[in-house]
């Protein structure tokens, strides 16, 4: 992947967004407190927002770019997949009609994603008919993740996707991400506040403060394994927790 | 039940009926346009729809009659070029009564968009749907309930219109007589009990008709 944005600039409320930056990392994590412009960054590569100048490439695609005659590649030509923190299912729509949205079987076949193999990878088989409003936090997110992955995307875009989520889920739903990572091999861009889930998924850290990049390096360039413990629920209280997931 | 009532009736539920149906998709359409666009003179169509219901019905049938009567410049080009007459025939009836309801369509058919997560949309389009896609699978459903209480409470409103009606379409009993201009004019003329009689009808289709809605509501719910 290669992803290039050049000189990208947007006014947001309380700065203007200025990026200039390229990616060719498997997986980018964009790391900064909230709201230091990492969404809108993930807006503006989807093509959900225009950026006020500059331009926006995808390997050879131009998506957006405001002084080619104001060229822009609609959200809906750019095959990029955006998971939004709150997963966004869609409440009219069951399960599989979630999955199946934005899938075309023909075009699946060559790059290995079918509906089957998502689904098994993702353990969501067992939830097809149900309807949205009837999954748990864990399970809405790994089916939003099936339905982005199904829509073949060459560009992966996840903003926050365990955000809402206790520790324990988020545990378990980590593995899902790797093996999205390994075994579907899309590039992804992972918007994220957590230095975990950074060191447990990314290849390469953005870091992001004030709409301005301030750093661009490996993980362990900007994070070192802390002394500090971690704690977790005891054996018995764990026990007796009804699980969420 | 005599005739002349049964053909009051009948003559009212049409006459909304048809002006519900001829609003629904412009009102519908200019809703999505105020809740989602911003567009050059989307104030003043946004004052013009609301009009209706803060100024007197009487005044909007007077505007209207003077519209579409006969030397009016609507009337006058309608029955030049279609040989068609519009003032005091159940033309008249429709129109004012699909005026006067329209604001109500608007506001809750807009008030229905504006609960729909934009969100929804934008990742709809980013699995590749284009607009119409996304508009009938995921915007529309979403709003179908705001939309169906918007077209029932026009419904309503049409059944019961009668000042700007009374203006532009007169009282021509079996041409323009609806369930309120009949109810005015019988007592007027002393008649209470036949009055009371449409008063009760009134009444019935009301619940009817809200009765329906809320079931379907309650359904699309489950």
């Amino acid at each position: 992947m290669n992803l290039v944005l050049r000189k990208v600039q947007l006014p947001l409320a309380h700065f203007t967004l200025e990026i200039d930056l390229a990616l060719t990392a498997r997986a980018t994590a964009v790391f900064g407190p909230s709201g230091s412009g990492k969404t809108t960054l993930l807006e503006l590569i989807a093509g959900i927002r225009r950026p006020s100048s500059g331009s926006i490439a995808l390997d050879d695609t131009v998506l957006v770019d405001t002084t080619n005659r104001a060229r822009f590649v609609k959200p809906q030509h750019r095959a990029i997949g955006f998971l939004p923190q709150e997963g966004a299912l869609f409440p009219p729509l069951t399960v599989d009609q979630n999955l199946r949205y934005g899938y075309a079987p023909e075009a699946r076949l060559q790059n290995g994603l079918s509906f089957e193999h998502v689904t098994e990878i993702l353990e969501i088989q067992a939830l097809t008919a149900r309807g949205v409003g009837a999954l748990s936090g864990g399970e809405q997110q790994r089916v939003a993740l099936g339905r982005v992955l199904l829509s073949s995307p060459r560009l992966l875009l996840l903003d926050e996707p365990l955000a809402g989520l206790d520790t324990a889920l988020k545990e378990r739903l980590m593995p899902y991400l790797q093996r999205v990572r390994d075994v579907f091999n899309i590039p992804m861009i992972y918007v994220t506040h957590a230095a975990d889930e950074v060191m447990a998924l990314c290849d390469e850290v953005v870091v992001l403060e004030s709409g301005r990049v301030t750093g661009h390096g490996p993980p362990g360039q900007f994070f070192e394994v802390s002394e500090q413990p971690r704690y977790r629920l005891r054996g018995a209280v764990k026990a007796n927790r009804k699980t969420t997931d | 039940m005599s005739a002349e009532i049964w053909q009051i009736t009948w003559f009212t539920i049409c006459v909304a009926s048809i002006s519900t149906l001829l609003i629904f998709p412009f009102g519908v359409g200019l809703a999505l346009l105020l809740a989602r666009r911003n567009w050059p003179g989307k104030s003043v169509v946004e004052t013009l729809v609301a009009l209706p219901l803060v100024i007197p019905p009487v005044a909007t049938g007077l505007l209207l009659l003077k519209l579409l009567g006969n030397r009016g410049p609507l009337g006058e080009f309608f029955e030049r070029h279609f040989g068609i007459e519009i003032a005091f025939t159940w033309r008249a009836v429709v129109i004012a009564t699909a005026i006067m309801s329209m604001p109500l369509l608007v506001r809750t058919a807009r008030v229905a968009f504006e609960g729909v997560n934009p969100r929804l949309e934008q990742v709809a389009h980013t699995l590749g749907a284009g607009r119409w896609r996304v508009f009938f699978s995921i915007t529309l459903p979403l709003a179908s309930r705001g939309l169906i209480a918007g077209a029932l409470l026009a419904f309503a409103r049409a059944l019961g219109e009668f000042g700007a009606t009374i203006m532009v379409a007169g009282y021509i009993p079996g041409e323009t007589a609806t369930l309120s201009l009949s109810i005015y004019h019988l007592v007027q003329l002393g008649r209470d009990g036949e009055a009371l009689t449409l008063l009760m009808i009134s009444l019935a289709i009301a619940f009817g008709a809200v009765w329906i809605s809320e079931s379907i509501l309650r359904k699309q719910r489950k």
